[in-house]
């Protein structure tokens, strides 16, 4: 069958180019709705002007005990750098119109894990299982999601159950808690840092880089983007939908499980409550950042501004002292509403115009 | 993208077989056959028309073609040699390459990023090229005609540069065939041209192309050959040149011109009793794109048929009359009492009640038993202190059941287990269980079995003489033009012939519906 | 890839065993269970132990019942665990004026939040899970600042009476579980609301044309759920004696929802099954006591319950494809 092609396409582009035919189509929305605009500024960088004002709010607040790097870096880069690792591999699964919601549970699975096989069978172990175990759990609801065509949010719940589970399991309901040597140089990976700077930091950084660039830069992000946008589309338009799908759930577990494995680190021990919330918590910062929840559009810039602002503002509440520590929930809670009902009106009315 | 000289095609098309060929394609969906041994030949650098109405089969042969159904029986065979693509994605490796009626693109990305997506130029490194990305598309659209800037979100677009975005995607694809389903829907006449341009150049790059198309002006204008297809049977095939557009649109409506029509084809009877006050009155129903100063008159007995082609602006007329269709204006009035316009709910209460045209998706709740079907729409009346009478609803039930002759297993049957016949029956019953003024049909008869058209057309004959007003709307001619006591012809959102009495036949239908060309010769081609 | 048929249109009903798992499925299991732990679990055919069962199963019962309104209408309702924190937090703060007041405040919120989801879902048009999720992160967050994170305990005799004390050997939130599942299954089946909804989560265009009032149908909807977790959460409450709004309801969604699914009610909406889904609660029960009674874990139970819900839903999935 392989005869050969002649080549239409540029004898088509050729012959057209040489055409005198007249402009069919200009630019006719040069003077763009002023307010679209601002709405549509305000959806992706809105985050980030938040992050600003709540920033420049702290200094004036609260001066050094603020700005000063034990706790800009050492405390808050450093206490959100697992959320901000999970909620990359967040990113990418809810621009491609899904959701998972195993994230938590799978981090205290990969924490127990590391924290087991670390003390069993050395750090090399420790390192290795619960990165394997994470992306199986990730495959497996990547499967069920793309092949079995099961709604995304079931699936994942019971995966959170499952990885609980599977976390509960291996420290005997909790009881059992498992040191990881002293010696070993995993506790470094938690514990040490480079130029100043904590190792997951680091990290977290150095997979939003990548994330960004493999979202916005490369083929498998553009498909991504195509089958969060239109579902029914990607497929006719050739993409390898069900491929695409279930590595997104793969990386996200696995992400989750590296997650895991630098809290086991830095704690010195896997706890199987770890993480509880996490994925609301992910989930709020990626949509807060300017991601629809409906798919087809998002920044990783954005999600690194919402999980900032998530965390400075859990900070601002612990210097407050005299506000609830749970208020933090509250506002992620009304952030994510807001954002969302922001998101909606946006949508109606590009619909209707 | 390499703009090298076209290679010259391999030798002359004599000596080669046809690019596509269908041999008696079979393909059957729960009892319905859509396509009915279908063959279809299409010939490199050859440009075929794909004709007939909705539910004709058009989509499901290219579908079959595609790669997106396998056929019950016959084969299709593509380059001399018999394939069965298991995926659309397959098809477009090969080398079909398809552009459908429904924009398939992603609107929230850019016309670049939708144009090159799959086949993103990349750097060394193996990232995509952005920058060359978007320039290439600028180049490309620019040869279409386009100047718009290519980072911008497809949706933010419109809808005709969409289109060209999607005809240069497929083409781009160095297809050797290119279906295109219903292209022109959303292109003004510059962008039609730019369109035509580049299928003739397609045309000598030897690619074959499959036309799909209800615009007669544009079959005659740039197609080679026009295959016609009617309920899942092709009824006609051969090149352009030999038809005038009275016999197209004739072959596409099943009927013979030439022929005279006797009563009796269908169960309708003749005229009916009209009082002088119209019971239904609907004035200058207007929307962008759809619809435009359209004027509605239903008098009680009356049958008043609404006829014309498809995206005529019928079933948005009576939707918009029901208020299921937002409009820019428009006033519909019952029994002359104004309705405010824009609720079901409202326009029931006020006698109007719709049967809609896709009973699947806008009809039946296929879950739910006959009953419940039926009385979906009644409950409020049954309902007392907000618990639904039974009692009552039994009753209804089986007067409707009986009185429609629903063959079922009983009332406790699911709908979505009755034939079409059937459902259309439990649809019908829903809405005259209400005791409406007036009835807007949106082809009644449409897949059903000969046995239950014929009991559903005497229905409607004798709801119209018990004082009923009836709108109906059906692209079966015959239907139209022995049902109605006057009919309405609608070309694009307008009324374009009031035919009355004596006037309303057959040929006068298709003869106001293919614009008033009688057998004088059609455009030639440029 | 060829399409698949739709359901026969033929007279006769063919056999389709899928559908009969579906519908059947839950009270096999049930009975299943039962059978297997009175041969094999010692103790287990006691009256003591059959009370216990049904005590523990009421929580779950009742805000599946309100789950499997929503669903019914193609929706999710993914707040209800905050709910319930919610409600227990609530609680001790109005108990200072009196029993009755503290327990209408917790319905109050309740309904608030079924209001608020409600608006979102049907006003606004937000996709119910995005709605839900919302609701669910603030929600608990909420519930935990007015309770300080602490837990409260709860004197009230009243409280203590709904959750523990018995009405003739019957313990009083079984006999209120019995009642609501009773009014929510005539609700469905005699009141306007009840068709309404189901036909709105079957085909929501055609009940559009239908005249059905979709925005108000799907406010009650939510409501109800709101009301339904707050009750559960009321009687939680009463029975631990403490309000414990930092765990109180956790994981109850995904509780709802199997007990839903396995009950079989489909998450494609359309049709309900609300004795299904009592059957899907007490099924969750079973297995969870099964599990404790040999000795195996409360993640043992997690993990089982995991592959419940996936097979449920895998059953579930309709083989009717456009």
């Amino acid at each position: 069958m392989m005869r050969e092609r002649p080549d239409t396409a540029a004898a088509v582009t050729e012959r057209l180019a040489g055409d005198d035919a007249p402009t069919v189509h200009v630019d006719r929305r040069a003077g763009a709705d002023r307010r679209e605009r601002l709405f549509g500024i305000l959806q992706r960088s809105g985050a980030l002007i938040m992050l600003v004002i709540t920033l420049v709010t702290g200094a004036a607040a609260f001066g050094t005990s603020f700005t000063s790097p034990d706790n800009l870096i050492d405390t808050v880069a450093a206490g959100s750098a697992f959320l901000a690792i999970v909620a990359v591999g967040m990113t990418f699964v809810i621009i491609s119109g899904g959701i998972d919601l195993s994230v938590g549970a799978v981090l205290a699975m990969s924490a127990v894990l590391t924290a087991y096989c670390a003390a069993e069978y050395g750090p090399v172990a420790g390192i290795v299982v619960p990165l394997a175990a994470s992306a199986l759990v990730g495959l497996a609801q990547g499967l069920l999601i793309s092949r079995v065509a099961l709604p995304a949010f079931i699936v994942t719940l019971a995966g959170m159950q499952l990885a609980r589970g599977v976390a509960f399991k291996v420290t005997d309901e909790g009881n059992k808690t498992v040191l990881i040597p002293p010696d070993s140089w995993l506790r470094d990976l938690g514990s040490g840092a480079i130029l100043g700077v904590p190792i997951p930091v680091v990290i977290a950084l150095a997979t939003f880089a990548v994330g960004g660039i493999v979202l916005n830069r490369s083929r498998s992000g553009q498909a991504v983007f195509a089958i969060g946008g239109s579902e029914d589309a990607a497929p006719l338009m050739g993409l390898p939908v069900r491929r695409v799908k279930t590595s997104l759930y793969v990386w996200s577990a696995l992400l989750a499980g590296v997650a895991g494995v630098l809290i086991a680190a830095r704690s010195s021990t896997g706890e199987p409550t770890a993480g509880y919330g996490l994925e609301l918590q992910a989930i709020a910062a990626v949509v807060i950042g300017g991601t629809l929840l409906t798919g087809g559009y998002g920044t990783m810039s954005g999600t690194l501004a919402g999980v900032s602002l998530l965390a400075v503002i859990q900070n601002l509440i612990n210097q407050l002292g005299t506000l609830s520590q749970y208020f933090q929930d509250v506002v992620s809670g009304a952030f994510l509403l807001a954002v969302v009902l922001l998101q909606q009106i946006l949508a109606r009315r590009r619909r209707l115009q | 993208m390499n703009i090298a000289a076209a290679p010259t095609p391999e030798g002359g098309t004599a000596a080669r077989g046809p690019l596509l060929d269908v041999q008696d394609v079979t393909k059957r969906f729960a009892g319905v056959t859509a396509l009915d041994s279908v063959s279809f030949e299409l010939g490199a650098g050859e440009v075929r028309a794909l004709v007939g109405e909705n539910g004709a089969g058009k989509s499901t042969l290219i579908k079959v073609i595609t790669g997106v159904y396998r056929p019950e029986a016959g084969e299709v065979r593509y380059l001399d040699e018999p394939v069965s693509f298991g995926s659309p994605r397959e098809a477009q490796v090969a080398g079909i390459s398809t552009i459908y009626q429904e924009i398939n693109l992603v609107p929230q990305m850019s016309a670049a990023r939708n144009l090159f997506l799959g086949r993103e130029p990349t750097n060394r490194v193996g990232l995509v090229d952005v920058r060359r990305m978007n320039a290439d598309a600028s180049d490309v659209l620019a040869n279409y005609g386009v100047h718009v800037d290519p980072r911008k979100p497809l949706r933010e677009l419109g809808v005709g540069v969409q289109q060209m975005v999607a005809i240069a995607r497929a083409v781009t694809t160095d297809a050797r065939v290119v279906i295109m389903d219903e292209p022109t829907s959303s292109l003004e006449p510059r962008e039609v041209e730019r369109l035509f341009e580049v299928i003739r150049i397609l045309r000598e790059q030897q690619v074959g192309v499959v036309y799909v198309s209800h615009k007669l002006d544009e079959i005659f204008a740039i197609c080679d050959s026009v295959t016609v297809l009617r309920d899942g049977r092709r009824v006609h095939e051969g090149p352009v040149p030999e038809l005038t557009k009275l016999r197209l649109v004739a072959v596409m409506l099943g009927r013979d011109v030439a022929d005279v029509r006797e009563s009796g084809r269908t169960r309708f009877t003749a005229s009916h009793v009209q009082a002088a006050e119209p019971v239904l009155s609907a004035r200058s129903l207007t929307r962008r794109h759809l619809l435009e100063d359209v004027d509605v008159d239903v008098r009680p007995g009356e049958v008043v048929g609404l006829a014309g082609l498809l995206g005529s602006g019928r079933s948005e007329t009576v939707k918009a009359i029901f208020g299921a269709q937002a409009v820019d204006r428009g006033e519909v009035a019952v029994g002359g009492a104004p309705v405010k316009m824009g609720s079901p709910a409202r326009a029931l209460a006020a006698g109007v009640a719709l049967l809609p045209e896709d009973r699947k998706a806008e009809g039946i709740v296929p879950d739910l038993s006959i009953r419940e079907n039926i009385l979906l729409a009644a409950l409020p009346r049954l309902t007392r202190a907000g618990l639904v009478s039974d009692r009552k609803g039994d009753e209804i039930v089986e007067i409707f059941m009986r009185r429609l002759r629903i063959k079922a297993a009983g009332p406790a049957q699911k709908v979505r287990e009755l034939s079409g016949g059937n459902q259309q029956k439990v649809l019908l019953a829903r809405l005259l269980c209400l005791e409406p003024k007036v009835l807007l049909l949106d082809e009644p008869t449409r897949g059903i079995d000969v046995g239950a058209k014929a009991e559903v057309q005497g229905l409607i004959d004798e709801l119209a003489q018990t004082g009923l007003g009836v709108v109906l709307i059906s692209s079966e001619l015959e239907e139209v033009a022995e049902g109605s006591d006057r009919v309405l012809v609608l070309q694009d959102g307008r009324i374009v012939a009031r035919l009355a009495g004596e006037e309303i036949s057959e040929e006068e239908i298709v003869s106001a519906i293919s614009g008033g060309d009688d057998d004088t010769a059609q455009r030639p081609a440029p | 890839m060829s399409a698949t048929p739709a359901a026969g249109d033929s007279l006769t009903r063919r056999f389709d065993a899928r559908a009969a798992v579906r519908d059947q499925g839950v009270y096999v299991a049930v009975g299943a269970l039962l059978a297997f732990n009175l041969l094999f679990t010692s103790n287990f055919a006691s009256l003591d132990t059959l009370r216990l069962q049904l005590i523990q199963a009421v929580p779950v019962i009742i805000v599946a019942l309100g789950m499997a309104l929503v669903i019914a209408t193609e929706g999710i309702d993914l707040s209800v665990g905050a709910v319930m924190a919610l409600a227990s937090a609530v609680v001790p703060l109005y108990l200072g004026y009196s029993v009755e007041v503290a327990i209408a405040m917790a319905l109050v919120c309740g309904v608030a939040v079924g209001v608020l989801n409600g608006f979102m879902v049907a006003v606004v048009g937000i996709q119910p899970i995005v709605a839900t999720l919302a609701v669910l992160v603030g929600g608990r967050g909420v519930a935990l600042v007015l309770a300080e994170g602490r837990l409260t305990e709860i004197f009230d005799p009243t409280l203590t009476y709904l959750g523990s004390g018995r009405v003739l050997g019957v313990p009083f939130n079984v006999i209120v579980a019995a009642v609501l599942a009773l009014l929510i299954g005539a609700m469905v089946r005699r009141t306007i609301i009840g068709r309404q909804l189901v036909a709105v989560g079957g085909n929501r265009e055609a009940s559009v044309l239908a005249g059905v009032p979709v925005k108000r149908t799907l406010f009650a909807v939510y409501v109800t759920s709101g009301v339904l977790a707050a009750i559960a959460g009321v009687l939680l409450t009463g029975r631990s004696g403490a309000a414990n709004p930092a765990y109180i309801g956790l994981d109850y969604e995904l509780f709802a929802i199997t007990a839903v699914v396995v009950g079989g009610t489909p998450l494609t909406g359309g049709r309900i099954r609300v004795f299904g889904t009592v059957m899907g609660a007490l099924l969750m029960q079973l297995v969870s006591t099964t599990l404790v009674s040999h000795n195996l874990t409360d993640s043992d139970r997690r993990i089982v319950t995991a592959l419940i819900i996936v097979a449920a839903v895998t059953l579930q999935r309709s083989r009717r494809t456009t």
